[in-house]
C-alpha cells in the first residue's frame, strides 16, 4: 500500500548543540502570548479585551476573512497587552497565566467515534486546533469548506537539530491514535502517514487506517511536502492537508479528554545553549521562561524553529504557534578579513572549494552571517542537488521573480512551500533570499486565484 | 587587521552616500568586500548560509586557469627562443620573456574590464559583480601573444559592453564574454588574430632561423584539406605528443592539454565547473571525428584520427573553460548535456569542412550560446508536460 522512498539529494547540516534525550519540566511560564503574525495573510479580528478573564480554549481572536477560525488561549489567566506594530496591526495577545491550577473551557466530545464530520470540523475550530491544519497549495491555514484530496503527516523531522519525535511524543501514543482517528473522519481521500524507514517508529504503532510510507535519506526527507511530491503530487486543483505529528496528538488529546491541552515538549538546542535537551511547555510560551541562564553567551540569534525555516525572535519573546524548537546560535555581525579565501573558521557547506569544512569538519557552531553578498544568479546546478522534487527550482524562483503567473503555476509552485526551499536558500552563492521569492510568489498566486 | 578595519570605517563615509567621492561608492564596495566579508547578518529566511560566495567561485575558477597562465608565460619565451636561435633557451629566461610580453595583456584587459564595470555598476546603483575577475584572466588567455595592446582594450571594452552590460550585467548575458572578445578581433583585425605571423611573440626586426614556421596545427591542416592531401602524422609539424603537452605555438595560454586538464580537474572537484559539459564537449568532438574516420571520405582531416581533435588546437581550452561558464551555458542538468555534446560536434564539423575559420570550438561555443536558452526551454517544456500529464492519468 504505502511506498518506499530513498532521498538522495538534499543535506544534513551538522550543528553543535545537539540537545540530550532528557526531558525538562520547566516552571512554567508567567506569561504566553499568541502571535496572528505565524499565520500567513491573517488579519485577526479580537475577541477579547484588555484584562479580561480568559479560560484555556477561549477564543482570543478569529480570521477576519473566516470567523469560524479560532485562535485560542493556550492558558488560563488575564489578557495582560494587545501588541500592535505597523499601522496598529495586532502582532501578539499577552496573556498572564494564573499561576496554579487552570481553568478549563469544556468542549462536547463525547462520542466522538460516532461525530459526523462537520461535527469534528466545528469542534477542531471552536478549539482553536484548526489552525494546525494546513493546506497546500500556499501553505494556508485550511480552507474550511474544501475536503481534501489527502492529508499527509510527516513522523519525523530531519531540520537540523530538531527533535526527535520518538523522544518528544513518548507516552503521548493514545492522543495520537486518536487524532489520527479524527482526521481520518475529516478526509476520505485517506491520511497519509510518511515514516523514517530506519528510525524507531514505535509512537505510531497503533495506528489504524492510514497509508504508511517509509523514506530515508538527508534532510529534506522529513519535509512533508518532498514526501506528498514523492508519493502523491499535487496537480492543479488538488487541495492536500498537512499537519505535524505532535499537533495530531494535541487533537487526540481534545477529543479524548473534551479539554484543550497545548502542553508539549520542545527542544531547545544550538551552540549557545549550555543545556541543550528537551522542555516541557505550551504553546506560546516566554523566551525568557524557557531559557533563563541558559545562554552561553550573550551576541546570539534567538529563533523559535529550526535556523532553515525558523522566525528570529527577541530574548523576550514566545514560542511560536507551529514550533516545537528553539535554536540558539550566534550572530554574525562581525567583519572577516579576506573571509571569504582565508575562512577564519569551519563553516557548513554544500560546496567541495571548502573542503576542510565539507569533509574533515563534524559539526559546526554556524553564525548568521551570510559569508557573502547577494548578487545576481551565476551559477546553475546548485538547487537541484537539495530538492528532492520533480521540480525545477531555479526556473521556478525565476519565474516567481519575473511575476510570469503561468510560467509559475506550470512549473509546479502549487507543489512547495517556503520549508521546501529552504536549503536552495542555504546553499545558494548568491545569497538570494529563495524563501522570501518563493513567498511573495506564493502570495500572488493566491491573491490570483 | 583591527589596523585596517579602522582605517577602512575612517574612509567610509567619503565614499557613503552624501560623502564626497560617493560617485566612487560600487569601487569601494568592491574593495571594501574584497578585504572584509561584511558583518551583515540574515534577516529573513534561513538563518544560516553556506560558506561559498561569489567571490570564492570566481576565484576558484581563476586558481584553475593558473597551470595554464604559467605554462604559457613559459611556452611564449620559449616559442620565441626556438624561432630566433633554434634552441631552447633557459627555463627562467623564457618566463621573463612570456611574463614581460603577457603582463601588459593582462593589466589592460583587467584594467579597462573592471574599469567599466565599476562604472556600470555605479551608474545602475549595484555592487561591482565578481564575473569580469575570470573573464580579465581568460581574455589573455586566448589571445595570440604578439597581439597589440590597444586591440585588447577595445575587444575588452567591446565584450563588457556590447557582450554583458548592454544585457544587464553578469549573469544576464547571453555570450561568453572573453571568447566575444576573441571573436570582436577576429572578425574586426583577422591579420593579427589567425595566419602564420601571429602565433609566436618576436620582437620587431627580429630574423627567424632558416626553417622556422609560424603554422600551427589546425593552420597546417586546412591547408593539407585545401590542397587535397592525405591524412599523414607528417602533415603536422608539431607532433601530437608536442600539442599535448602544450609547447607548440599558439594563443598564450590555450596550447598545453595537460596545463588545462589540471584545471579541469580543479573545477571538477571543487564542482565549481560542470564536468557534464566537459565530458559531453569531448564525447561530442570525438563522435564527430569518428563519424569523418568511417564516412568513407579521403582527406586530411577525414582520416585523421579522432582523438587528435581534442589535442590539437584550442579544444581543450574551450571545452574546460569557456564551455563551462554557467551564464551563457545551459542552465538545466539535461540541457547541459545536450549544449556541450553539440558544441563538440560543431567543433569538428567547422575545423573539417571551413578552412576559413581554423579553429572551430570558438565559433561553436558562441552558436551554442545562443541556443542555450533554446535548449533550456524544451527541457523545461518537458518537465511542464510531465505535470500535466499527471492530471489526465
Amino acid at each position: 500500500m504505502g511506498k518506499n522512498v530513498k532521498i538522495k539529494r538534499g543535506m544534513d547540516i551538522p550543528l553543535e548543540g545537539k540537545p540530550s534525550t532528557h526531558i525538562h519540566a520547566i516552571s512554567t511560564s508567567t506569561t504566553f502570548a499568541l502571535k496572528p503574525t505565524d499565520f500567513k495573510g491573517l488579519v485577526p479580528k479580537l475577541r477579547i479585551k484588555q484584562g479580561e478573564e480568559v479560560s484555556v480554549g477561549d477564543c482570543l481572536f478569529t480570521d477576519k476573512k473566516n470567523d469560524k477560525i479560532c485562535f485560542t488561549s493556550p492558558v488560563s489567566g488575564e489578557i495582560a497587552e494587545i501588541v500592535r506594530g505597523d499601522r496598529r496591526a495586532i502582532t501578539a495577545v499577552k496573556i498572564l497565566a494564573d499561576s496554579s491550577d487552570y481553568k478549563y473551557k469544556e468542549f462536547d466530545t463525547k462520542g466522538y467515534s460516532s461525530k459526523s464530520a462537520d461535527d469534528i470540523k466545528s469542534i477542531l475550530l471552536e478549539s482553536g486546533l484548526w489552525p494546525f491544519i494546513t493546506q497546500r497549495p500556499y501553505g494556508v491555514i485550511a480552507d474550511t469548506d474544501v475536503s481534501p484530496k489527502s492529508i499527509h503527516v510527516s513522523g519525523f523531522d530531519s531540520s537540523p537539530l530538531a527533535a526527535d519525535l520518538g523522544v518528544s511524543l513518548r507516552g503521548q501514543e493514545a492522543s495520537i491514535e486518536v487524532g489520527f482517528e479524527i482526521l481520518n473522519k475529516l478526509c476520505e481521500g485517506g491520511v497519509h502517514l510518511n515514516l523514517h524507514a530506519k528510525k524507531d517508529n514505535t509512537i505510531y504503532q497503533n495506528i489504524k487506517g492510514v497509508k504508511v510510507s517509509y523514506f530515508e535519506g538527508p534532510h529534506p526527507s522529513g519535509l512533508v511536502g518532498v514526501q506528498i511530491n514523492n508519493i502523491d503530487p499535487i496537480n492543479k486543483g488538488d487541495i492536500v492537508w498537512t499537519i505535524k505529528p505532535q499537533h495530531v496528538a494535541f487533537i487526540g488529546k481534545l477529543f479524548s479528554t473534551g479539554k484543550l491541552d497545548l502542553e508539549q515538549n520542545i527542544v531547545i538546542a544550538g551552540s549557545e545553549v549550555n543545556e541543550p535537551a528537551y522542555y516541557t511547555t505550551r504553546i506560546g510560551a516566554s523566551v525568557d521562561s524557557l531559557m533563563k541562564d541558559n545562554y552561553k553567551s550573550d551576541n546570539v540569534r534567538v529563533i523559535s524553529g529550526n535556523v532553515l525555516t525558523g522566525k528570529k525572535i527577541e530574548k523576550d519573546g514566545y514560542l511560536g504557534f507551529f514550533d516545537n524548537q528553539i535554536t540558539v546560535i550566534p550572530e554574525g555581525d562581525h567583519y572577516e578579513m579576506l573571509g571569504w579565501l582565508f575562512p577564519s573558521y569551519a563553516r557548513p557547506t554544500l560546496s567541495s572549494t571548502l573542503p576542510l569544512s565539507k569533509f574533515l569538519k563534524k559539526s559546526f557552531s554556524v553564525n548568521t552571517n551570510p559569508h557573502g553578498e547577494p548578487r545576481a544568479y551565476v551559477v546553475t546546478g546548485q538547487y537541484e542537488k537539495v530538492l528532492p522534487m520533480d521540480i525545477m527550482p531555479q526556473q521556478l524562483i525565476k519565474a516567481v521573480m519575473a511575476k510570469d503567473l503561468e510560467l509559475m503555476e506550470n512549473l509546479g509552485i502549487y507543489e512547495v512551500i517556503e520549508e521546501d526551499v529552504a536549503l536552495c536558500e542555504f546553499v545558494c552563492t548568491s545569497k538570494i533570499n529563495v524563501q522570501q521569492v518563493l513567498s511573495e510568489g506564493l502570495e500572488l498566486m493566491a491573491e490570483e486565484s | 587587521m583591527k589596523f585596517l578595519r579602522d582605517q577602512i570605517d575612517k574612509i567610509k563615509p567619503t565614499f557613503s552616500e552624501g560623502g564626497k567621492l560617493s560617485f566612487l561608492h560600487s569601487t569601494f564596495d568592491a574593495f571594501e568586500t574584497f578585504l572584509f566579508v561584511p558583518n551583515h547578518t540574515t534577516q529573513n529566511g534561513a538563518h544560516i548560509r553556506d560558506g561559498i560566495d561569489l567571490k570564492r567561485t570566481m576565484f576558484t575558477v581563476i586558481v584553475a586557469m593558473l597551470p595554464a597562465l604559467l605554462f604559457g608565460l613559459w611556452n611564449v619565451g620559449h616559442q620565441q627562443s626556438l624561432a630566433l636561435t633554434g634552441t631552447d633557451g633557459a627555463l627562467w629566461d623564457n618566463f621573463f620573456v612570456g611574463l614581460i610580453q603577457t603582463l601588459p595583456i593582462i593589466i589592460v584587459s583587467y584594467g579597462v574590464g573592471l574599469g567599466i564595470e565599476m562604472g556600470f555598476a555605479q551608474f545602475r546603483g549595484h555592487p561591482v559583480n565578481e564575473g569580469f575577475l575570470v573573464t580579465g584572466m581568460l581574455i589573455p588567455l586566448c589571445m595570440p601573444p604578439d597581439v597589440p595592446l590597444w586591440m585588447v582594450g577595445l575587444a575588452t571594452a567591446f565584450s563588457v559592453v556590447i557582450g554583458k552590460e548592454v544585457f544587464g550585467g553578469t549573469g544576464m548575458n547571453l555570450l561568453n564574454p572573453a571568447l566575444t572578445a576573441r571573436m570582436f578581433l577576429y572578425i574586426g583585425y583577422p591579420s593579427s588574430m589567425s595566419g602564420d605571423s601571429v602565433w609566436t611573440f618576436l620582437p620587431e626586426g627580429s630574423e627567424t632561423v632558416d626553417g622556422y614556421s609560424g603554422a600551427t596545427n589546425l593552420g597546417e591542416l586546412a591547408s593539407a584539406t585545401a590542397e587535397g592531401k592525405p591524412w599523414s602524422d607528417d602533415l603536422l609539424s608539431a607532433s601530437i605528443m608536442d600539442s599535448f603537452w602544450g609547447n607548440i605555438q599558439g594563443s598564450i595560454g590555450e596550447t598545453s592539454v595537460v596545463a588545462c586538464l589540471i584545471g579541469a580537474a580543479i573545477l571538477i572537484a571543487s564542482g565549481i565547473g560542470s564536468w557534464k559539459i566537459m565530458l559531453s564537449t569531448v564525447l561530442g568532438g570525438l563522435f564527430m571525428g569518428w563519424v569523418f574516420n568511417i564516412s568513407g571520405a579521403d582527406g586530411a582531416y577525414m582520416d585523421m584520427p579522432a582523438y587528435y581533435h581534442l589535442i590539437i588546437g584550442g579544444f581543450m581550452f574551450g571545452a574546460i573553460f569557456m564551455t563551462t561558464d554557467p551564464v551563457s551555458a545551459a542552465q538545466t542538468e539535461r540541457g547541459k548535456w545536450i549544449y556541450g555534446f553539440l558544441i563538440g560536434v560543431l567543433t569538428v564539423l567547422i575545423r573539417v569542412f571551413n578552412p576559413g575559420y581554423p579553429e572551430g570550438i570558438m565559433m561553436a561555443i558562441l552558436l551554442m550560446n545562443v541556443f542555450a536558452p533554446l535548449i533550456d526551454y524544451y527541457v523545461v517544456q518537458s518537465n511542464i508536460k510531465t505535470r500535466l500529464n499527471r492530471v489526465k492519468v
